[in-house]
């Protein structure tokens, strides 16, 4: 589950699914208001569901975030003078190159990666830490496998959108891993001890909390880094004067030893920092990470090509969207059927029992089912992501085709039924020759309607480390820098998916009624 | 009457703690047309729902063509497939299935519950639109007919299975006084074959001309023979 922080928040992304929207905009405009009466502000984005030891929230006092990333935006508050003070806004990970160019904050820090396309796209601070990308094993295959190249056709974990992601699907050709993106860092690691995935590829930081979690058991890090990373700041493209005097009050917090005590403070110091210090205060310039080492740096690609590069990851994404929806529709079909059967003609406890499922599953979100299907029944069962994913959403949306069904098979009258009863019609034959057409015809829209959603709403299945096609234009928009081009292109799939099936329903609804 | 094709014996119809129907006896032999007459509201439609077992009664008895029914809850459809073969009922609203053709609505019966065959079936439904005047509405909707060609329909249905006993509720409400007469002269026709009809009925004009009897029905009171 996403961790909360208690602390007010703005997301772009995150703010229109999540509860609480109308509190937060309270919120932010009480700040604002109260802003008057402050000391000048360094508002700085972060994720505090990352976590310990980049940001978490306080345990002592929740509203508060703590972490080495949150002193590091307090030293350079502080460095930049005139009384700053720092503050945090929370921001979805993925989205804070974006929010920064919004302006939502000035200076993005939460583990950060340094990469080429970070630093042609936005005004980013000299490198702070640096990071390794760590391979995490079972436990009983640390003899076995040593490196990317050990896992031919083995699921390898990570965050999707990072340096360890572009290495994997780099690795994707050479070594022939399977790469599984998630939204979290924490999911990866339980996961690989379900034997869900054979591997995880992230930030040695990441994988050794992981590991402390787990009390050290269950899986083991390699100790052979895949690739060296560094975090930055990261500040909107106009602001690089600013980040100018924020690389200056990096480096003499380097020099001061201010950066190195809260490293030490948080766990997370080691030899690496100090020679990386040492290179930075030298020479000033340090090479950005681009993923594999020969792949060469993704230049920003004129916008035809960046379609046209994306286009076979779109449509295989397209696909897995379709194949999910037609699933888990014909599954809500069934089930539906079922339930509203069960609650029309069953005995009373059948009747009780299809009802308390019907509310349950419909007062309940679905993100929250998927989770509890995915990760909640993994000690129980062990369902693949996919499985997991139809599953899901089709008793999901089975409630909701339970209720369409069940009204639809009430709106037919009575005294047709009656009149079927004097014929001698049996109730099964009742049901299946004058009851069920009629209640089809009466159904048709509403399951049209509940299809279309259902389509747009498999893309919650990324939660669960599905790649559909919501996902897919995300990690694209992530990649060109902008929703622009990913969004409609999306848009254009969706709705080639959904109109035709609208066309459909009024030319089954034409055929089947009277003209 | 040992004769008699049905027999309705002191029937007793009560909802919640209200007399619906006190005590009505009444008997329809074969070939002959009984008007159930009475304002609205006195239990007409109840004692022919009661017949077509379609509601509970709760003291009397009824008896079609030798099947009984008793005082209690409506039995099972399974243990009424004798008297579903021997009651037929034309309900006021016609009540046609509305997403089936005029012809489909007769075969429906004759194919499903019967086993005929579909050409048989339509054969049969062909004959018995075409008695009731609506053979070239056959392939019509039932909600592009007009109420009296609906009505029609919904006789044929009824008739499809060849019931001995026919009820119908009102059937003369949707109908302009021509029609009422073609009506008259179909339900005679039908008990010159060998049927029993009862008509439910507000119409003391169509009872006077058609009905062998009529029977009245008053609020809270016994029913007297005419």
């Amino acid at each position: 589950m996403r961790a909360s922080t208690g602390t007010p928040t703005l997301q772009p992304v995150i703010v229109a699914r999540s509860l609480g929207v109308t509190g937060l905009v309270v919120c932010f405009l009480a700040r604002l208001a109260a802003q008057g009466e402050r000391p000048p502000l360094l508002v700085w984005g972060g994720d505090a569901e990352g976590g310990a030891p980049f940001v978490e929230a306080d345990p002592a006092d929740p509203s508060q975030v703590r972490g080495f990333d949150v002193e590091v935006a307090e030293r350079i508050a502080r460095g930049l003078g005139g009384g700053r003070t720092a503050r945090f806004l929370q921001v979805q990970w993925s989205a804070i190159d974006q929010s920064v160019e919004r302006g939502d904050f000035t200076i993005g820090l939460s583990g950060m990666e340094d990469t080429p396309t970070r630093r042609a796209r936005h005004a980013v601070t000299i490198p702070y830490f640096e990071f390794r990308e760590v391979l995490a094993v079972r436990s009983q295959d640390r003899d076995r496998v040593h490196g990317l190249a050990d896992l031919r056709g083995r699921r390898v974990a990570t965050l999707g959108a990072t340096i360890a992601y572009d290495l994997l699907l780099a690795g994707r050709e050479s070594t022939g891993v399977i790469p599984v993106s998630y939204d979290d860092d924490v999911h990866p690691y339980s996961d690989l001890v379900a034997e869900r995935v054979d591997a995880v590829l992230l930030d040695h930081i990441i994988a050794q909390r992981a590991l402390r979690r787990r009390g050290g058991t269950g899986f083991v890090i390699l100790p052979q880094p895949v690739a060296v990373g560094h975090y930055v700041g990261v500040l909107a493209r106009a602001d690089s004067v600013l980040r100018d005097s924020v690389d200056g009050v990096l480096r003499e917090a380097m020099r001061d030893g201010t950066l190195e005590h809260i490293f030490r403070r948080w766990g997370v110091w080691d030899v690496s920092q100090g020679a990386l210090f040492d290179r930075i205060l030298r020479s000033g310039a340090i090479a950005p990470t681009a993923g594999p080492p020969p792949s060469p740096a993704p230049a920003p690609a004129p916008a035809a090509r960046a379609v046209t590069a994306y286009f076979p990851s779109l449509a295989r994404a397209a696909g897995v969207t379709a194949v999910i929806s037609v699933l888990s529709m014909a599954l809500a079909v069934a089930v539906g059927l079922g339930l509203a059967s069960g609650r029309l003609y069953g005995p009373g406890g059948l009747r009780a029992a299809t009802t308390v499922y019907i509310e349950v599953v419909r007062g309940t979100p679905v993100l929250l089912q998927l989770f509890v299907i995915y990760y909640g029944l993994a000690g129980v069962v062990r369902l693949p992501a996919f499985l997991a994913a139809v599953l899901g959403l089709g008793l999901n949306y089975a409630a909701y085709e339970a209720e369409i069904y069940r009204g639809a098979l009430q709106a037919v009258s009575s005294t047709q039924l009656e009149a079927a009863r004097t014929l001698g019609f049996s109730e099964a034959q009742i049901l299946r020759l004058v009851r069920g057409p009629q209640a089809l015809r009466y159904a048709l829209a509403p399951m049209t309607n509940d299809f279309v959603a259902l389509l747009k709403d498999s893309s919650l299945v990324s939660v669960i480390t599905v790649v559909e096609l919501t996902k897919q234009t995300a990690i694209y928009a992530t990649n060109v820098g902008s929703w622009i081009v990913p969004g409609a292109l999306c848009a254009v799939v969706y709705l080639a998916m959904s109109l035709p099936l609208a066309q459909l329903a009024r030319r089954l609804e034409r055929r089947w009624g009277a003209p | 009457m040992a004769t008699a094709l049905l027999v309705i014996d002191r029937l007793c119809v009560r909802y919640d703690t209200r007399d619906v129907l006190r005590a009505l006896s009444l008997e329809v032999a074969r070939g002959e047309v009984v008007a159930l007459m009475g304002p609205s509201g006195v239990g007409k439609t109840t004692a022919l729902r009661a017949v077509a077992a379609l509601q509970p009664f709760h003291d009397g008895r009824i008896v079609v063509d030798g099947e009984v029914l008793v005082p209690g809850p409506v039995p099972p459809e399974s243990r009424l497939q004798a008297l579903r073969r021997r009651v037929g009922l034309v309900f006021q609203g016609h009540a046609l299935f509305e997403h089936l053709t005029a012809l489909d609505n007769v075969t429906l019966a004759l194919r499903h519950v019967l086993g005929r065959s579909r050409a048989e079936a339509e054969a049969v439904a062909m004959e018995l639109l075409a008695s009731l005047d609506v053979g070239t509405r056959a392939s019509a909707w039932p909600r592009q007919l007009s109420g009296g060609e609906a009505q029609r329909v919904a006789i044929a249905r009824a008739l499809a299975p060849d019931p001995p006993l026919l009820l119908m509720d009102e059937p003369t409400a949707a109908l302009d006084p021509a029609r009422r007469g073609a009506l008259g002269e179909a339900l005679r026709r039908l008990a010159k074959g060998g049927r029993g009809l009862l008509v439910a009925t507000h119409d003391a004009e169509f009872a006077r001309a058609h009905a062998d009897r009529i029977v009245r029905l008053l609020p809270g009171e016994v029913a007297g023979r005419g």
